[in-house]
């Protein structure tokens, strides 16, 4: 069954007509090309997924698309300001904190909500708040620190 | 995943009344578990009815030493409420060992009581602390609620509207988290109710079986002494726990012992309003 949706992606406007089952995931890459936010795991575990809807990070292969009918999504290719990368992107190329890459969106999304919601993290609230987003490469310690450097160079 | 009509109603009336015009409809929530099933095709409805788009059934007041939770009020949101923090710190505090911060983004507190998942966080909270979970047809006790494997007192199309706590005189919860999933192995609540409610002491086991449970040996004993030591030697039976590839039976049944311990350190009581 197809419904018609209006939603803000990346500060523009969008309607697109979906069937009830597609997932937010979904629209964004197959449809609308926006093929950063990546489905790892598929299972909503790994956060590889991760965007901003009306400013919180949540996993886009655990919501509808048709549930966000007016919301406002945030993916990864939505944060940079022209050619200069957004601060956490910058903090990431900086400390290398990646290394495939495939993680890496959905750990900067997350990244920026938890210093949206608490600009001072400490190094445990940092980890916690990367508990729904897992690399299989860095061992984490690269990631944490870039988050610490965006947070200490914002203040 | 499945096809299905798709609705999401504005007033709470037309949804259940949309319910029981489907086949086999369902209310979705946050959809943090329902949208996970159907995506590994466990469930095929024909309607998912969205409550996204009422008003009214999600906040949290505090008035009267009673806490109200609407239902549709994210696990994030409870763990940051500044009132949760004052009234029941060790609410504020299981809602935010709850799955993982995009999962407590839309996560709801009526969603998880709703599912009665055997391993999920709130039971354990809304048992130990004798809530009340209000329907859009009645008042449902806390120990009329939990039925068994994924089963609740709800009847088909009935929605929860909010949960409300009595203010406890202490409380606290520990987990020992599935790493993986963050779902409890076994989580423990303990309650010490208030004088003017009877007092008493309440310990709800959740994750361990197939259902969350009180454990009333450990009640006794901390009715007498609370006191981690005063539970410390009580042997918990593994009879019809849950055991699988994350632990055995026997060793959830020990988890019980020492989470309630933990629970028990860690409660705590907040400032009277």
């Amino acid at each position: 069954m197809s419904h018609q949706i209006s939603l803000t992606v990346n500060g523009q406007a969008v309607t697109e007509t979906v069937e009830a089952r597609t997932l937010l995931v979904d629209l964004l890459r197959e449809r609308l090309g926006l093929t950063g936010a990546h489905v790892g795991c598929d299972t909503s575990q790994c956060g590889a997924c991760v965007v901003h809807v009306n400013g919180r990070a949540v996993t886009s292969c655990a919501v509808l698309a048709v549930q966000l009918d007016g919301c406002q999504v945030v993916t990864i290719e939505g944060i940079a300001m022209g050619d200069t990368p957004h601060p956490m992107q910058a903090a990431f190329h900086e400390h290398h904190g990646l290394q495939c890459g495939f993680c890496t969106p959905g750990m900067v999304m997350s990244a920026i909500a938890l210093l949206n919601h608490n600009p001072h993290p400490s190094e445990r609230q940092i980890r916690a708040g990367l508990a729904g987003n897992l690399c299989r490469c860095t061992g984490y310690h690269n990631i944490v620190k870039a988050i610490a450097a965006c947070a200490a160079q914002a203040s | 995943m499945y096809d299905f009509h798709y609705h999401r109603p504005g007033p709470l009336a037309e949804a259940s009344a949309l319910i029981a015009d489907c086949r086999d409809g369902v209310y979705l929530a946050g959809g943090q578990t329902l949208i996970a099933t159907l995506k590994q095709r466990l469930a095929r409805p024909s309607d998912v009815v969205d409550l996204g788009a009422i008003d009214g059934l999600a906040g949290i007041t505090l008035r009267g030493g009673v806490i109200e939770i609407g239902a549709m009020t994210l696990h994030a949101d409870v763990a940051a409420s500044e009132d949760v923090r004052k009234a029941i710190p060790a609410l504020g505090a299981l809602a935010a060992m709850i799955g993982d911060p995009q999962v407590r983004k839309r996560g709801t507190i009526g969603g998880s009581l709703a599912t009665n998942d055997p391993a999920a966080d709130y039971p354990a909270a809304v048992l130990a602390l004798a809530a009340t979970i209000h329907t859009d047809r009645r008042d449902i006790a806390a120990d009329d609620f939990f039925r068994d494997l994924f089963e609740t007192a709800l009847a088909p199309g009935e929605i929860i509207t909010k949960v409300s706590f009595p203010l406890p005189e202490r409380a606290g919860y520990a987990k020992f988290p599935n790493p993986a999933s963050r779902y409890a192995m076994v989580g423990v609540m303990v309650g010490v109710m208030a004088a003017d409610l009877g007092g008493g002491v309440r310990v709800a086991v959740t994750g361990a079986g197939a259902c969350v449970f009180r454990q009333p040996d450990m009640e006794a004993a901390l009715s007498k002494s609370f006191t981690a030591a005063a539970i410390e030697a009580i042997v918990v039976s593994d009879e019809d726990f849950n055991d699988d590839i994350h632990g055995s039976a026997e060793y959830r049944a020990h988890l019980v012992t020492v989470m309630a311990k933990r629970a028990v350190d860690a409660a705590d009581c907040g400032p009277r309003p």
